[in-house]
């Protein structure tokens, strides 16, 4: 059982990881802000999903899980937040570059 | 050399990285970035070093107020960028400062490879008088316990830095309501933002100052917290910020300082010493001064690190 | 060497990028950011000696920590006033600069406005 999860937890955690690599590829290559915004949001919420799902397989209590999950949920609130705001300014000053 | 290692060493060469990278680069709005970059991956450092409170707080105050404070200054003194690249130093003071400054640096990296080896500590004794307040974090013990006196003069230094910003200011602001610079639209997005995360930003940071007294937490983080908050919903546009001459403004920045200062005096007259706690009532007096100090931070640093956004 | 090490040397090289930014770096804001980059070199060190006093249970010496946070505290009030002054030069000359024959330093109003 603790091997299962320990598995688990490895690829929960690499495919994370791959996805934050994913994000910030995105973000260095994409041509212009919007697409740049896109790629972080998206693949950077899924990622740090990933990890947290990884690391709540090995958490003893579950207020700690709770508040594990509240803070993938909090990340996800600013980043979608910030990105519509971002996306407002860009769009408004036409720095679309 | 083991996996844990490696990614030490990573991260102290990238941090190095980026503190280059904030001090080379022209644009001064990428440097604030940069260096809110920087922070946050010094909270990474601070967690490597099993220095979770100074995580805390170093992703709170170092990176997230300070990050605030810079960029409202570099958003108002874009006008100046162009000016002041014209000034720069010749090519000899710049190899007297790189010399100067690696003979630094190569000073105190020697002094870090010779540290002495078994490293005098003050571990043992904090462990050992933990019993004389009865509080679990030995963080929040040496702050407020031990080394009460340097708290409540971090205090004061706080009010005296807001009374400094606030003197400096134009003459006609010190009575009415100052203006935010910028109206949110109040059905946009960021008065949305700003309706929805106070009240959860506000139950953390009542948790993290209770939490505080035996996990990693305590009043800085709380009241870093709670002024967060406060920032948002001024940024939006939901509120004003109060005049300075507010009565109820100046009692809460005072607050904080004056329980800690009557605490204080209170330990003396009963024949102790000054800030010594009577032992039956050390946490309750503890958690009172907490309570105060919160609030005298929360509402401190807000109004600093909101100055930008007023009219100066 | 172990890794407490590393990021003391770490300190050691961030300290020294700071005093060279704040020397050579024109304009004020990137003094002051120079200035704080220089602290937070300070509060490493600090932090490499908790570290290494790891004893009786505890992860750090729980002092140096402490000083660290009031530290981390002070640095960001001395950044506020600073920014307030920086603010204020700009707003009653126009310019952001510390040279003394910069445009427009004649004085203007008597007092604040």
């Amino acid at each position: 059982m603790n091997l299962v999860l320990n598995i688990l937890t490895v690829c929960a955690v690499s495919a994370g990881a791959f996805f934050f690599m994913a994000g910030t590829i995105g973000l260095l290559r994409f041509p212009d802000a919007l697409t740049r915004l896109h790629a972080l949001t998206k693949a950077d919420n899924l990622g740090l999903g990933l990890i947290i799902l990884g690391v709540l397989l090995r958490v003893a209590e579950p207020l700690i899980a709770l508040k594990l999950v509240s803070v993938w949920l909090l990340v996800q609130l600013s980043g979608a937040i910030v990105t519509q705001l971002i996306a407002g300014v860009v769009r408004q000053r036409g720095l679309n570059a | 050399m083991t996996v844990a290692f490696a990614f030490e060493v990573g991260l102290a060469a990238l941090l190095v990285a980026i503190a280059a990278w904030a001090i080379a680069v022209r644009n001064a709005f990428t440097a604030v970035v940069v260096f809110v970059v920087y922070g946050l991956l010094l909270a990474i450092v601070w967690v490597t070093l099993s220095a979770i409170d100074l995580a805390l707080t170093e992703a709170a105050i170092g990176s997230g107020l300070t990050g605030a404070l810079l960029l409202g200054a570099a958003a108002r003194l874009r006008p100046t960028e162009t000016p002041s690249t014209a000034e720069c130093p010749s090519a000899i003071l710049r190899l007297a400062a790189a010399l100067l400054s690696a003979t630094v640096a190569a000073a105190l990296a020697a002094g870090v490879l010779f540290l002495p080896d078994p490293t005098p500590t003050l571990a043992p004794a904090a462990a050992a008088n933990a019993a004389a307040t009865g509080l679990g974090n030995p963080i929040t013990n040496v702050l407020m316990a031990f080394r009460a006196m340097d708290t409540m003069l971090e205090k004061v230094v706080l009010l005296l830095a807001l009374v400094g910003a606030w003197s400096i200011a134009s003459d006609r602001l010190s009575g009415e309501r100052s203006d935010p610079r910028r109206q949110a639209d109040p059905d946009g997005v960021l008065a949305f933002f700003a309706r929805l995360l106070p009240p959860v930003g506000i139950v953390v940071g009542i948790y993290i100052l209770w939490v505080g007294a035996d996990h990693p937490g305590g009043a800085f983080q709380a009241g870093t917290i709670l002024a967060a908050m406060w920032l948002l919903v001024l940024m939006a546009g939901l509120t004003v910020a109060p005049p300075m001459s507010c009565r109820w403004l100046r009692l809460i920045l005072v607050a904080g300082p004056v329980v800690f200062l009557v605490v204080g005096l209170g330990g003396l007259w009963m024949g102790a010493a000054f800030l010594a706690y009577p032992p039956a009532f050390a946490k309750p007096l503890i958690l009172a001064i907490e309570v105060a100090m919160t609030l005298t931070i929360a509402v401190t640093l807000g109004l600093l690190a909101g100055a930008p956004e007023r009219e100066w | 060497m172990s890794a407490t090490t590393v990021f003391g040397l770490c300190a050691a090289a961030v300290m020294g990028l700071g005093l060279y930014g704040l020397i050579t770096n024109p304009g004020p804001l990137r003094k002051i950011l120079a200035f704080n980059l220089l602290g937070s070199g300070v509060f490493l060190l600090f932090g490499v000696v908790a570290r290494r006093g790891a004893a009786a249970g505890f992860g750090g010496d729980p002092v140096p920590q402490a000083l660290v946070i009031t530290g981390i505290v002070v640095a960001f009030s001395a950044t506020a006033l600073a920014i307030a002054l920086l603010l204020r030069l700009f707003r009653v000359n126009g310019s952001a600069t510390l040279r003394a024959n910069a445009p427009g330093s004649a004085g203007t109003e008597p007092t604040g406005g």
